[in-house]
C-alpha cells in the first residue's frame, strides 16, 4: 500500500474521532518546514563567498533526498503505473545525488591541492 | 507503529548530518569533511526508507523483489551520475550542476505522479479509501501538496534545462527571448496553474489534471527562463537550486517524510540566499532579473564612446610597464574561463611575485556564470587563495595599484555604473579599476559585455587594449617578461 494512502486511510479514521487529523498533519509538518528554512538560514549565511560555489553544488545533491520518497513509492509496489513512474524518479534522484556529491568533492580537490603536486589534481 | 518511529529517529539523525555538512561549508578544509558527511546522511537517510512500513510490507509478500527493483534504479542512477561527475570538465561545471539539478526536480514531480497513481489504483478496490479519495476537501493537504510538488518540480526540470542550454552556448538558447508578449504567456500560464491546482484537489479525474498541470510547469520553467541573458545566470541557477529543494520538501508534504520536508527546506533556504547575495551584488531586483529586460538607456553608440580614444598595445610594450610595477592587480571575468587561461595567468603571477611585485586577485561576486565560479576556476589553476580578495575588500586599494590587467571581464569593470545615472547597470556596484595607474585590458575586440553597452574604461587615458584571446595574451607576456 502506498504511503499516501495510508496517510488518506488515517486521515479518515482520524476524523472519524481519534488520531492525527489533515490539519494536524499539515501544521506538524509546516512546523518542521519553517524551523529548518530558519536553520538553513542562520547556518547558510556564514559560508564565504569563495566557497559559493561547492555550497551550491553540495546542497543541489543534497536536493536529491528526493529519492528516499522515490525509493518508498517504487518498493511499495502498489501499482504498475506508480512503480514505473517512481523507478524513473529514483533513477534521476540517484544521478542528481551521485553526480552532485562527485561534482563537489572535485571542486574542494581543487581548493586543496596536494603538497608536491605542481598544477594540482587534474581531471 | 514503532517502526515508523525509529525511522523517523534515523531520517532525524539524517537531518542532522545535513546541517552539520553545511556547517563544515564555512571553509575549505573542513568543506571536503563537510561534502563527506553530507554523503553520509543521505545514505542513512536511504537505508531508513528500506525499512518504510509500506516497503516492508511489499517486501513481506513479493520477497526480495522491491529492494532489488530499487536497487537496479539506484544504480543506474547512481553510475549515470558518477560518469557524468568525473567525466565532464571542470570548466563545464555551472550548466552540469544545472542539469542535474533540473533531474531532481523531474524525480520529485514524478514521486508525486507515482504517489497519485498508487493512490488511485489501489484505492479501486478498497471501499474506506475510495470513499476517503472521492470525499476529499479541496483544501485538504494532499491535493494541495501533490499540485505544487508537480508544478515546482516541473518548473525546475525545463527551467534547468534551458539553463543548460544558455551555458553551454547551444546556438538555440544564444539569444534572451525578450518579446514583451512574453508577459501574457505567463499571466496566462498562471491562470492556468490556479485552476489545475484546484482540479486535482478538487477530482475527480485527478491524475490528468496533475500531469496537465506538471507541463504547465515544464512551460512555465521555459518562459521563465528563456529571456535571461547568460550573464545573469548565476541568479537563476540559485533559484533553480532552491526551487529544487522546495520542491522536495511539498514531496515531503506528500508522503508525510520529515526528511525530505528538513532537507528540501534547507536548500530552498540556501538557495535562496544565495539569490539575494547575487542580486544584492548587481543592485537589481529578483522581478527586475526575471521579468526586465536590462533597462533601457539612452542609446549610446559605441563610437561616441570610443573614436580615436583606444590605445592598443603588444605584449613587450606591456611587459615595460609590468616591469616597473610594485603592485598589480588581476581582475578575472567569464572570458578568463572561455580561453581557459587560468594556468597561464597564474604563471604570470608567479614571474611577476618573483620580482618582488605585489600580486591579487579581485573578484566581482558575479564575475562568471555562477557564483563563486571565478574562486573555482582560480583554485584550480592552484593560485593561493590568500591572494583573491573580494571587491568590497580591494576596491579601496585600486588608487595604489600601479597596474591591473582585467582578463575576460567588461561590466564587472565599468565605470559608467558610478557616473552615468541613465546607463543600464547604473548603481551596480563595480570593480574601480580605472582608478589604478596603468590599466591593461586583455580581451578580442571590442564586443559588448551582456549588457550590451560600451565601456568608457576601454577609451580611458590610462588604459591599454592589449587585442589578443586571453591565454595566447598572457602567455606572449609571461614570455616577455621572463
Amino acid at each position: 500500500m502506498p504511503p499516501l494512502l495510508l496517510t488518506l486511510l488515517a486521515d479518515t479514521t482520524a476524523l472519524a474521532g481519534g488520531g492525527e487529523d489533515p490539519f494536524s498533519r499539515f501544521v506538524r509538518l509546516l512546523t518542521v518546514f519553517l524551523l529548518a528554512m530558519w536553520v538553513g538560514f542562520e547556518v547558510i549565511t556564514k559560508v564565504p563567498q569563495r566557497l559559493h560555489t561547492p555550497l551550491t553544488s553540495g546542497s543541489n545533491a543534497i536536493s536529491g533526498v528526493t529519492a528516499v520518497g522515490a525509493l518508498v513509492v517504487t518498493a511499495s509496489l502498489a501499482s504498475v503505473a506508480g512503480s514505473l513512474l517512481g523507478f524513473l524518479a529514483t533513477t534521476l534522484a540517484m544521478v542528481n545525488v551521485v553526480g552532485g556529491f562527485v561534482v563537489t568533492y572535485r571542486m574542494l580537490q581543487m581548493f586543496n591541492p596536494k603538497k608536491g603536486s605542481k598544477n594540482g589534481p587534474k581531471k | 507503529m514503532t517502526s515508523q518511529a525509529w525511522i523517523n529517529l534515523a531520517y532525524l539523525a539524517a537531518s542532522m548530518l545535513f546541517i552539520v555538512a553545511f556547517k563544515l561549508m564555512s571553509g575549505p578544509r573542513t568543506a571536503v569533511r563537510g561534502n563527506f558527511f553530507g554523503a553520509a546522511g543521505m545514505g542513512l537517510a536511504i537505508l531508513a526508507a528500506c525499512f518504510d512500513p509500506a516497503v516492508t510490507s511489499a517486501v513481506a509478500s513479493r520477497g526480495a523483489w522491491p529492494l532489488l527493483l530499487v536497487g537496479l534504479a539506484a544504480a543506474i542512477g547512481g553510475g549515470i551520475g558518477a560518469t557524468m561527475a568525473l567525466r565532464y570538465p571542470m570548466t563545464g561545471m555551472p550548466q552540469m550542476v544545472a542539469l542535474l539539478n533540473g533531474f531532481g526536480g523531474a524525480a520529485s514531480a514524478l514521486v508525486a505522479g507515482a504517489e497519485l497513481a498508487s493512490t488511485v489504483a489501489a484505492s479501486a478496490g478498497d471501499e474506506p479509501a475510495a470513499a476517503a479519495l472521492a470525499n476529499l476537501q479541496p483544501w485538504t493537504q494532499f491535493g494541495i501538496a501533490t499540485a505544487i510538488t508537480g508544478l515546482i518540480g516541473g518548473l525546475t526540470l525545463f527551467g534547468s534545462l534551458v539553463a543548460f542550454g544558455k551555458l553551454e552556448e547551444l546556438p538555440q538558447f544564444k539569444k534572451a527571448w525578450t518579446d514583451p508578449r512574453r508577459h501574457w504567456i505567463n499571466a496566462g500560464l498562471a491562470a492556468l496553474v490556479a485552476v489545475l491546482v484546484w482540479a486535482v484537489c478538487a477530482g475527480p479525474e485527478r491524475q490528468f489534471f496533475f500531469w496537465l498541470l506538471v507541463a504547465v510547469g515544464c512551460t512555465l520553467g521555459c518562459t521563465l527562463t528563456l529571456p535571461i541573458g547568460g550573464a545573469d545566470m548565476p541568479v537563476v541557477i540559485c533559484l533553480l537550486n532552491s526551487y529544487s529543494g522546495l520542491a522536495a520538501a511539498a514531496a515531503g508534504f506528500v508522503i508525510d517524510n520529515v526528511v525530505l520536508v528538513i532537507a528540501g527546506s534547507l536548500v530552498g533556504a540556501s538557495g535562496l540566499i544565495l539569490t539575494a547575495i547575487m542580486c544584492q551584488a548587481m543592485n537589481r531586483s529578483l522581478v527586475g532579473v526575471l521579468f526586465g529586460g536590462l533597462g533601457t538607456g539612452p542609446a549610446v553608440a559605441d563610437d561616441d564612446v570610443y573614436a580615436g580614444k583606444i590605445k592598443s598595445a603588444g605584449a613587450e610594450e606591456i611587459a615595460m610597464v609590468l616591469e616597473g610595477a610594485d603592485r598589480v592587480v588581476i581582475v578575472p571575468g567569464y572570458g578568463l574561463a572561455v580561453a581557459q587561461a587560468q594556468h597561464a595567468v597564474r604563471e604570470l603571477a608567479d614571474v611577476l611575485l618573483q620580482r618582488g611585485c605585489e600580486v591579487e586577485y579581485a573578484i566581482h561576486p558575479v564575475a562568471g556564470r555562477m557564483p563563486g565560479h571565478m574562486n573555482v576556476l582560480l583554485a584550480e589553476a592552484d593560485v593561493p587563495y590568500e591572494q583573491l580578495r573580494e571587491m568590497d575588500d580591494i576596491n579601496p586599494s585600486f588608487a595604489e595599484t600601479d597596474v591591473a590587467i582585467v582578463i575576460g571581464a567588461n561590466d564587472v569593470v565599468n565605470p559608467a555604473a558610478r557616473t552615468d545615472p541613465t546607463s543600464p547597470i547604473a548603481g551596480m556596484p563595480v570593480l574601480d579599476v580605472d582608478k589604478a595607474r596603468t590599466v591593461v585590458v586583455v580581451k578580442r575586440s571590442l564586443s559588448p559585455g551582456f549588457a550590451g553597452i560600451p565601456n568608457p574604461l576601454f577609451a580611458a587615458d590610462n588604459t591599454l587594449m592589449y587585442f589578443a584571446d586571453g591565454k595566447k595574451a598572457v602567455l606572449d607576456l609571461t614570455a616577455a617578461l621572463a
